[in-house]
């Protein structure tokens, strides 16, 4: 559900050794962090590293091996993270970037994986 | 006139909430002005914060207001008790009974009669946790939902350790969608988009009709050529099934709030595939007095095509409900029920200038 606004449109942009945009989490609800398995983002069809991602809400910004352990934080109903990747920065213009998010859900019977693709622009 | 009460489930309207189109306020004010003064919500979807942060006083003081200035009753919490908090184990027994309790603390500071349990939890943890939930003056009810139903052994259980127990603050929430009488249309709508062949399509729709067995109905998907999606769209079987509403009839004593659950609404206010004359009549016979809280779940089968109307959804189905209940008004959205969020969005752009 919600898989078409995941992404939030126009959110690109350039950051301090690679590029960041505005996530949201695909689910009629919050979850804690320790809760987020993985998220990965592609960029113009190549994977990035797992180890290059940084999720950010409220101003703290953690690694996906960090988030595993998390359990007083979340990321909250329709909340807008940036999702930081350091791969070293991205060329002005568009890009295809798909962004998907493996949770850990208590009820369900499978482990869900949800994404979402769409071209962002990067401001020269 | 009916002694059953309308309210609606502000699930039903997170298409809109999570894009931030209608904020509390909106949720409150058009439920109120259809008449369905019950709220539920999703404790963790309508509070930032909850469970792992917590929630702020001022968020609970604003909660109040509205439900004050709307002539509304809080209903149920909907808790999720996210007992794979831990990567590999499970949360032990101990801390799932605390944080149950912490559910109905949190319900209590809303004004809530319920709070509602996802149908995996234990029944032990909520016996556990009973004794708290008669203190605070909650019942936590259960939630039937499909594939379970009321005869399945796991609910059974469910009711033996309530009558165990001997506590009457436990119970069960029943979710409507558990009678699927019909193969709802915009399920199989979404499945033909997602390449579904309209012969497998049709023959899918058909056997759910004829109530012919889902592992039967996977083996002839497959042998007719069916692949991927046509598979998953057989697969809905095993998840659904057209039970009977008369077998909510031996739990009456514990039923005290029902989710409405619906998948489209159509124009002509027939929810296609779940029989609501007949779960209303059922309800009547069995003497239920609380709430039918609306909850829409057709936003996710349509959102790929079209951006769902989740108030005109809930609207049809209020009216019909009106209707099932002999109410002579009909229910009518009065005010735009964007108007909050535009006038906080209005005047955040105004702050920025």
């Amino acid at each position: 559900m919600m898989d078409n606004k995941m992404i939030v449109e126009g959110s690109l942009k350039a950051v301090e050794g690679g590029f960041s945009f505005l996530g949201r989490l695909p689910y009629y609800r919050g979850l804690g962090l320790s809760m987020i398995e993985d998220i990965q983002v592609t960029v113009d069809g190549v994977v990035q590293p797992r180890d290059a991602v940084r999720f950010s809400v409220r101003g703290k910004t953690y690694t996906l091996d960090e988030m595993e352990t998390v359990y007083d934080d979340r990321w909250n109903f329709g909340e807008k993270a940036q999702i930081i990747v350091l791969n070293g920065g991205l060329a002005p213009g568009s890009h295809t970037i798909t962004f998907a998010v493996r949770n850990r859900v208590s009820y369900l019977p499978f482990v869900p994986t949800t994404k979402d693709t769409k071209e962002l622009a990067l401001a020269a | 006139m009916s002694k059953i009460k309308r309210g609606v489930s502000l699930y039903s309207y997170q298409n809109e909430t999570f894009q931030g189109k209608m904020n509390l306020e909106d949720c409150i004010r058009t439920s109120a002005e259809l008449g369905a003064k019950g709220i539920e919500i999703i404790g963790e979807q309508t509070f930032w914060g909850w469970p792992e942060c917590g929630v702020a006083d001022a968020d609970v003081d604003n909660w109040h207001r509205l439900i004050r200035q709307y002539d509304c009753t809080p209903v149920s919490h909907d808790f999720m008790l996210d007992y794979k908090r831990y990567k590999g184990r499970i949360m032990p027994f101990d801390e799932q009974v605390a944080s149950v309790r912490k559910d109905i603390d949190f319900g209590a500071r809303l004004g809530m009669k319920y709070i509602r349990a996802l149908v995996s939890i234990a029944p032990e943890v909520l016996v556990a946790a009973a004794p708290h939930a008669e203190e605070k003056g909650i019942k936590i009810l259960i939630e039937v939902h499909a594939p379970l139903h009321f005869d399945h052994p796991w609910i059974i259980r469910h009711a033996e350790a309530f009558e165990k127990s001997g506590s009457d603050a436990l119970g069960f929430l029943p979710d409507m969608g558990m009678f699927l009488h019909a193969f709802p249309p915009v399920w199989k709508e979404k499945f033909m988009r997602l390449g579904v062949p309209q012969n497998i399509a049709d023959y899918i729709e058909k056997a759910y009709e004829d109530r012919v067995l889902s592992e039967y109905v996977i083996l002839d998907v497959q042998q007719m050529g069916g692949t991927g999606p046509a598979i998953a769209m057989a697969e809905t079987l095993r998840h659904n099934a057209a039970f009977e509403p008369k077998r909510m009839l031996d739990y009456m004593h514990r039923i005290h709030n029902i989710h409405g659950k619906f998948y489209q609404m159509n124009e002509d206010y027939v929810e296609p595939s779940i029989p609501y004359d007949k779960i209303v009549q059922v309800l009547q016979q069995g003497g239920y007095e609380g709430y039918i809280c609306s909850e829409y779940e057709g936003n996710r089968w349509i959102e790929d095509a079209e951006e769902p109307d989740s108030v005109e959804q809930v609207r049809r189905q209020q009216v019909m409900l009106a209707r099932l209940l002999g109410e002579t008004e009909v229910p009518t959205v009065k005010t735009s029920p964007t108007a909050s969020a535009d006038a906080e969005a209005a005047s955040l752009a105004q702050a920025a200038e």
